[in-house]
């Protein structure tokens, strides 16, 4: 239980896609009970709010074990997105960064980011902020240890084993290597989040400055 | 209509919140303090879900420009309407023309400036409060500026001359002089990966909120707290009072303005009706976490909600009482 009126389920294990599904599965699942006030999808876990405190917990979360060991992976046929990327310069200056410590050079990173094909696992954190999976292990990056006080929304980050395109200008710990202007995210659209789970995304290159 | 004639930075129009919207990444918002907002808002006899101005930064200055029905909840503070003294957790109304002044409090942090009718801007995903991050909510996304004007609704009646209890007097059972504020709190999902020693620190130590704290979260100051082994965490959703733990090991709360997501581990969680507390709770300040179950954070509820329902039965009666008084003696001596 995080606090009284929610709960935390948290897939075992590493992180894989199919687990991810399981979790994508679990929310179906979960959303027609009466007792949800909301449910916030993460990177393999899902938070269940309530909308009361439920009076006894332990079978709330025995019904999730079970849920999760029944209930097949499910498949989300999501939309491609394609995302042009202004490569280096100033909006990408982390990309020396992580070619540093990646061993590669600035054009091997940008080939490796952009040819592979990248599924949301969750939007959070900040509004219509997705948590990329996909991103080619070699050119994973650890966050920095000392966050950028302003990076612009947009921004096309690497952050451990995660890929990302930040939601909203404002301190950030990822690596920029690169920047797009599509708008993640308006209150007034019908859908006010561009990304859904499911979603997948391929990134190519608009321009390149090293 | 309202226009705001003194403020600084931090002062945002808020309601109870925006639930339904951390899947896209949009936290609750709303009130710090949600009982200080509940209780204005049944003086005035609003609807639940009313917005009002919340207040971290004082002098607070506006002007009603048509005569307007108030409360000033969450404070004690120097309250005037144009240099007469007003009580906290009152309900005046005032002329069109009067000002109202709210001074720096002598107790409490966040006070709540409630208007019959509520503050009216416009409702984004399904309320009226301020979200910073996102830029959206309340005026503009913003905090209020000096010369902003808010709509409001006319006071129809002259309400004034009563109030309700201030909470702490009816739901504190530690003794006044207690200056260290305490918070009831569940452990967490993480806490047993800490080591034996920081888990009695944790409890047993007074924290200091730190000047670094705000409506996203506290950062307390103390003998840092030690994991057994470090952990990387994946992200996972968060709500407000959960207590994470930053590699450096000093304790952050999150609250109102919180990402809807963490990777910190999370020691605990401060329980609900505890929130308030920690709202009104100034910088400076020290708190002390408390243990606490489940049961026992399920019926910390049961107070709260008795003295709620007390000042319902009793605006009730207020209001038949007095609809019966002008009734009786139309025209009669105010």
């Amino acid at each position: 239980m995080m606090g009284t009126r929610a709960m935390l389920f948290e897939a075992p294990g590493e992180f894989t896609m199919q687990q991810q599904q399981r979790i994508w599965a679990l929310i179906v699942h979960t959303e027609n009970r009466p007792d949800i006030q909301e449910l916030v999808p993460g990177v393999t876990n899902l938070l269940l709010i309530f909308t009361h405190a439920p009076e006894h917990p332990e079978q709330v979360a025995d019904w999730l074990r079970k849920a999760w060991e029944t209930l097949p992976p499910r498949q989300i046929d999501g939309r491609l997105f394609e995302v042009g990327v202004r490569y280096g310069g100033a909006l990408g200056d982390d990309l020396a960064a992580v070619s540093a410590h990646t061993g590669l050079s600035p054009e091997e990173v940008i080939q490796l980011h952009q040819a592979g094909e990248y599924t949301v696992c969750a939007v959070g954190s900040a509004p219509g902020f997705g948590y990329l999976h996909g991103l080619d292990p070699r050119i994973a990056t650890p966050r920095k240890s000392v966050p950028s006080l302003n990076m612009p929304a947009g921004t096309v980050t690497i952050g451990g084993m995660q890929a990302g395109i930040s939601a909203l200008t404002g301190p950030n710990g990822w690596n920029s290597i690169g920047y797009t202007e599509i708008c993640l995210f308006d209150p007034h659209r019908s859908s006010p989040s561009l990304f859904a789970i499911g979603d997948r995304i391929r990134f190519y290159p608009e321009s390149i400055e090293l | 209509m309202i226009t705001i004639l003194e403020t600084a930075p931090l002062n945002t129009v808020q309601d109870l919140g925006r639930p339904g919207y951390r899947n896209l990444g949009v936290g609750s918002s709303g009130v710090m303090d949600p009982l200080a907002l509940k209780i204005g808002n049944n003086l005035l006899g609003n609807r639940a879900d009313d917005a009002c101005i919340e207040l971290q930064t004082y002098p607070f200055v506006i002007r009603f420009e048509t005569p307007t029905s108030f409360a000033v909840t969450g404070i004690d503070a120097p309250i005037t309407l144009d240099g007469s003294p007003v009580l906290a957790w009152s309900v005046e109304t005032a002329a069109a023309g009067q000002i109202l002044q709210v001074g720096i409090p002598k107790t409490g942090a966040r006070g709540y400036v409630c208007v019959g009718g509520g503050i009216d801007v416009p409702v984004v995903l399904g309320s009226r409060s301020t979200q910073l991050r996102g830029s959206f909510g309340g005026v503009e996304g913003r905090f209020l500026e000096v010369g902003d004007q808010l709509v409001t609704q006319p006071a129809a009646e002259h309400l004034s001359g009563y109030g309700a209890v201030p909470p702490a007097r009816v739901l504190d059972t530690a003794p006044s002089e207690e200056k260290t504020v305490m918070l009831r709190a569940i452990p967490g999902t993480d806490y047993t990966r800490f080591t034996t020693d920081s888990r009695e620190r944790f409890w047993d130590q007074p924290w200091r909120i730190t000047p670094q704290s705000n409506r996203v979260g506290y950062r307390l100051s103390g003998a840092p707290l030690a994991l057994l082994e470090q952990v990387e965490l994946r992200s996972y959703g968060i709500i407000p009072g959960i207590v994470q733990v930053p590699p450096a090991g000093e304790p952050i709360v999150q609250l109102a303005d919180a990402n809807t997501a963490g990777g910190y581990p999370r020691i605990a969680t401060v329980i609900e009706a505890d929130l308030w507390r920690l709202a009104q709770a100034r910088i400076g300040t020290s708190i002390r976490f408390v243990e606490c179950s489940h049961k026992a954070g399920v019926d910390a509820e049961q107070p709260i909600n008795s003295y709620l329902d007390d000042l319902r039965l009793m605006m009730a009666h207020y209001r038949a009482s007095s609809q019966s008084r002008n009734g009786a003696k139309p025209g009669g001596k105010a």
